[in-house]
């Protein structure tokens, strides 16, 4: 048995979203004593495929290098996979929207049913995956031939992206199907490090009260080099866009320590975050569900704590 | 290729959706003792909200006049009748019920909404990117795949001109917009729209709308699930931790006791 992982990427660096996949494909490699490829579909993506040779633990990579899998548009992608996943039993994504996207499409031109979502390998057909915005955690076992699975990366620590030294294997571009094409992307720009792969993220709620208080937020971010979050309840209201949203149906985050401010602590807030090593709660409520599950609580109006606490981190920083 | 989108000319468009019977979003899940799954006798159903927002904008094609007829269809046990008058009463014009006790995985959803299509061949099919039940988000992408059709997941805009559709997406790192061919499977996501509330002489008038009920047998669909739930289990619990009084102490816990910071 062979894993093949689909590289997340923008036709220039690999995603650390990959790695994380990378480390779930390595889990169900041992449990079947298997290898695991990765496979970088894009265009003039050869840097990518360069990166991705390099991640520890990866035996082949193959390169579809084509016009058509420029914007990675599914339509044209999952034609690849399909040819390609003859000869794996398992193929892989990590669940992104990227992945979300393409791998259901996969699944069922082979006829076969995605696990989506896995929080843990049980074994190479046994898997977790959380259901219910992580209210409860489902062991499914494939009864399918090949197995498609997207990973959820916050669950797998990222594999090594160095020590690799796999051979690129150029494979042949399947045609464009010709269903759809790219218009354009509004990608928000930000020196601040991503969401997902942050190690320290600081998010607002409806507390906020406002989008212009978000600068408030956004100076303790820097000071911790601190990615900058939102809830639902904050995007709702157009304070911020929907990217900055953690939740069940925003970004699940797991990062070293999660600072909440003014966020009530709803489910769908807490099933994106619950599973941060160290969480923070700033909220005026001493009610409020978020303080159940924080590791430390400050009950206090945060437009008093966040200068309070920018001011706090800068006095340390000297 | 089955393409209707050229047969029928602009007003004349048909949209389907699909509604799933979840647990209503309010309710507190429980995992059952037994571990064979979470607690639904007794517990409050609705329409998966992501499916009322694709209720929602079909209608608002149809109201705009880019579709004639909007068309609602559920798949499972009798009482899924209920999520289709609830789409009836926000305004779909009918409902098919693909009626099965069966358990039903996206895949095989995606192929009896096959089934379903090949009959009604609507230009546009709109569906909820994911159940908050399962959270499996599959079935767009799959039944797309099944009809050799293009997919726009996770829609936070829909326009249609002509033969194509323009839709402009939620992705991790902001937006994406696709144009696509018609006919074509959209997902939506949050943003695209507020979904009505039914009113009450619009839940009365739904009452005559007519449902027509099918199985999978007819549909010549086998649906049995390729997955097998081995348990559920309630994830470990997150213990809540200590109040601290200022925002200096804050500071040093995180620094000298989580070293975090």
């Amino acid at each position: 048995m062979t894993v093949l992982v689909v590289a997340e990427h923008d036709n220039r660096a690999l995603k650390p979203a990959t790695l994380n996949a990378v480390a779930a494909a390595a889990e169900i490699g041992k449990a079947g004593g298997g290898d695991v490829h990765i496979l970088v579909a894009g265009n003039e993506c050869r840097p990518v495929a360069e990166a991705a040779a390099k991640v520890a633990g990866v035996a082949k990579v193959l390169l579809a290098d084509d016009p058509s899998y420029d914007h990675g548009l599914a339509e044209n992608v999952a034609p690849l996979l399909v040819k390609l996943a003859a000869g794996y039993s398992h193929v892989l994504a990590p669940a992104t929207t990227q992945g979300k996207n393409l791998m259901p499409r996969v699944a069922a031109l082979l006829d076969v049913m995605q696990i989506s979502d896995i929080s843990a390998v049980v074994s190479a057909d046994t898997f977790v995956r959380p259901i219910y915005a992580g209210n409860a955690l489902a062991t499914v076992q494939s009864k399918d031939a090949i197995k498609v699975v997207t990973v959820r990366g916050t669950a797998f620590p990222p594999a090594e992206g160095s020590g690799g030294s796999a051979p690129i294997e150029t494979v042949e571009a399947t045609p464009p199907a010709g269903l759809s094409e790219f218009v354009r992307a509004e990608l928000s720009k930000s020196e601040r490090p991503e969401l997902t792969s942050a190690r320290v993220i600081i998010s607002g709620g409806r507390g906020m009260q406002s989008g212009d208080n978000f600068p408030l937020l956004e100076k303790v971010a820097d000071k911790l080099g601190a990615a900058v979050g939102a809830s639902r309840a904050a995007v709702d209201a157009g304070f911020v866009p929907n990217d900055y949203q953690v939740g069940q149906t925003g970004k699940i985050v797991a990062p070293e320590l999660y600072i909440a401010v003014g966020i009530s602590g709803a489910i769908q807030h807490l099933a994106g975050m619950k599973d941060s090593k160290v969480i923070v709660a700033i909220n005026k409520d001493e009610e409020a569900p978020i303080f159940q599950i924080a590791d430390y609580g400050l009950v206090g109006d945060l437009f008093k704590v966040l200068p309070e606490l920018d001011e706090e981190l800068a006095k340390r920083q000297q | 290729m089955h393409n209707p989108a050229t047969q029928r000319a602009g007003g004349e468009m048909k949209a389907l959706v699909a509604v799933k019977r979840v647990i209503d979003y309010n309710v507190k899940v429980r995992v059952k003792a037994d571990k064979t799954g979470v607690e639904t006798a007794n517990v409050k159903m609705s329409m998966n909200p992501f499916d009322e927002i694709a209720v929602e904008e079909a209608l608002r094609l149809r109201e705009a006049g880019t579709v004639e007829e909007v068309i609602a269809v559920s798949l499972g046990v009798p009482q899924c009748q209920e999520t289709i008058r609830t789409a009836l009463a926000m305004g779909a014009d009918r409902g098919v019920l693909v009626q099965t006790d069966a358990e039903l995985q996206p895949l095989a959803v995606a192929k009896l909404l096959k089934a379903v299509i090949e009959k009604e061949s609507p230009e546009i099919v709109i569906i909820g990117k994911q159940a908050i039940d399962d959270d499996c988000n599959q079935t767009g992408q799959m039944l797309a795949a099944l009809l050799g059709w293009p997919q726009a997941t996770f829609a936070s805009k829909l326009k249609i001109e002509g033969d194509h559709a323009e839709v402009t997406r939620e992705v991790d790192g902001g937006l994406e917009t696709v144009r696509i061919k018609l006919p074509a499977v959209v997902t939506t996501d949050l943003r695209l729209n507020e979904p009505r509330y039914a009113s009450l002489p619009n839940i009365m008038k739904a009452k005559k709308k007519p449902i027509v009920t099918m199985t999978p047998d007819e549909l010549g669909v086998d649906p049995t699930p390729r997955l097998v739930t081995l348990k559920v289990e309630e994830p470990p619990k997150r213990q809540g931790g200590v109040k601290v009084g200022s925002v200096q102490e804050l500071v040093d816990k995180l620094k000298n006791e989580a070293r975090v910071i």
